[in-house]
């Protein structure tokens, strides 16, 4: 339930954002989460909306941008779809990969007024 | 998290420090209108409409007003502020980019700094519960103090146990108890830095929560991350905690004076975390018989000393710098 401690991080965030650039409400909040990142996404969503009832984000929609793994092989010097961290380079079947995206945790952006 | 000071929304002690919330450093759950005092250390000027702007820059320096039990310890305290701002009404939309773990970072990197500072190697220990940790570092600190002063931060949901364990052999121990919490951030760690003497430390041992999962998303600020995975345990576990494996440097497979008696694949267990990780390395040991202990040992000096090396490079290039100038 780590998802907590991260849509918590996220009001803190948007909170700091209110005081540096003046506003009082946020409408929509907008998230990159990879899908190999450390987020389960059901689970994000249901812990923001917990923690943002007595917030300036009370009632905001979510959304969430899910940005699909890519992994880099350094034997084929090819890149390839990546769904998990012991997926295989599709080509030469190895697992000399580095994963290039897909372990995305970002706000992106928020509507507010 | 709360990333303004990092604490979770349960209620996290550092054995020692008093982090109560509902206090000081920076004012969860006010309601707007109520009247407070601020009892502590730095004064500061009352916001009207309590947007509270006036949040400590986190030099972990803050005197504890808030409540301290007998044994001293630390009350983390509640969730975000319930902050009241006077802002626009106009609708806008704002690029931001920022990282959720942004804050959680920027602290670690704060201990990284203050490690690097007091030549300090520091492991985050990370695994199941159950994987025999604490008797692991019990006896790695144990064997390991004479040539290598030790220190230890101990994380745990509740009880002060495995600090007291800790301390039973006479190195320097503070408990973290999460609370509600399932892993350590750096915030607290930073916290629980204050309790001790870095000085005269060369190695320190921060044990996390048993926790396969939470953990591997939290920079602490360590040199390194060790999992340790015990062959009890399934040898597929790298394949299903896969974000774990992958963020430790070092795995070390504990309990293999048991191997005789189980079915576990050893060869299995490693090539299923080099699928996750092909750089982890791998010490197969017993905490209990001492079987691999050295292996260990030798890895931990090797790190201190790739450590102190990469500083006295960087301080060499500073003098030689200062040289040419003159």
């Amino acid at each position: 339930m780590h998802e907590m401690s991260l849509a918590e991080g996220v009001i803190q965030v948007l909170e700091d954002n209110a005081r540096s650039q003046g506003f009082s409400r946020v409408k929509k909040v907008s998230l990159e989460i990879g899908r190999l990142s450390y987020v389960e996404i059901e689970s994000m969503r249901f812990c923001f909306e917990a923690v943002c009832r007595d917030s300036i984000a009370a009632g905001a929609e979510l959304e969430i941008i899910e940005i699909t793994g890519r992994g880099w092989c350094h034997n084929c010097e090819k890149q390839f779809d990546y769904s998990a961290r012991y997926d295989p380079c599709p080509h030469c079947q190895g697992y000399q990969v580095q994963m290039v995206s897909g372990d995305e945790m970002r706000i992106k952006e928020l509507e507010v007024e | 998290m709360c990333t303004t000071c990092g604490c979770a929304s349960g209620n996290t002690r550092v054995e020692g420090d008093d982090l109560h919330h509902g206090h000081d450093h920076h004012h969860h759950a006010h309601e707007a209108g109520h009247s407070h005092d601020h009892s502590h250390g730095p004064s500061h000027d009352q916001q009207q409409g309590h947007s509270h702007d006036h949040h400590h820059e986190h030099s972990h320096s803050h005197q504890p007003s808030h409540q301290q039990d007998a044994a001293g310890d630390l009350h983390f305290g509640k969730g975000p502020a319930g902050n009241h701002v006077p802002g626009l009404s106009q609708k806008r939309m704002i690029q931001i980019e920022q990282d959720i773990l942004g804050k959680n970072d920027a602290y670690a990197e704060q201990n990284r700094a203050q490690f690097v500072a007091h030549n300090l190697l520091a492991l985050n220990l990370v695994s199941s519960p159950g994987s025999g940790k604490t008797t692991l570092l019990t006896r790695t600190i144990e064997e390991l103090q004479a040539k290598l002063p030790c220190a230890v931060i101990e994380g745990d949901q509740q009880t002060a146990n495995d600090a007291d364990r800790i301390r039973a052999t006479g190195v320097p121990a503070v408990q973290i108890n999460t609370g509600k919490g399932c892993h350590l951030d750096a915030h607290m760690v930073g916290h629980a830095l204050e309790q001790f003497d870095l000085d005269p430390q060369q190695v320190l041992f921060i044990e996390n929560v048993g926790n396969l999962v939470c953990p591997a998303a939290f920079d602490l600020g360590e040199a390194h991350k060790v999992a340790i995975l015990s062959v009890t345990e399934g040898e597929d576990k790298p394949l299903k905690y896969p974000d774990m494996f992958h963020a430790a440097d070092v795995m070390l497979l504990n309990k293999t004076d048991l191997l005789p008696y189980l079915d576990f694949d050893v060869e299995q267990c490693i090539d299923y975390a080099r699928r996750v990780n092909p750089q982890i390395e791998v010490i197969q040991l017993s905490a209990k018989s001492g079987e691999g202990m050295q292996q260990w040992y030798d890895w931990i000096d090797a790190k201190r000393q790739a450590l102190l090396q990469t500083k006295l490079t960087e301080l060499e290039r500073q003098v030689a710098a200062i040289k040419y100038s003159l």
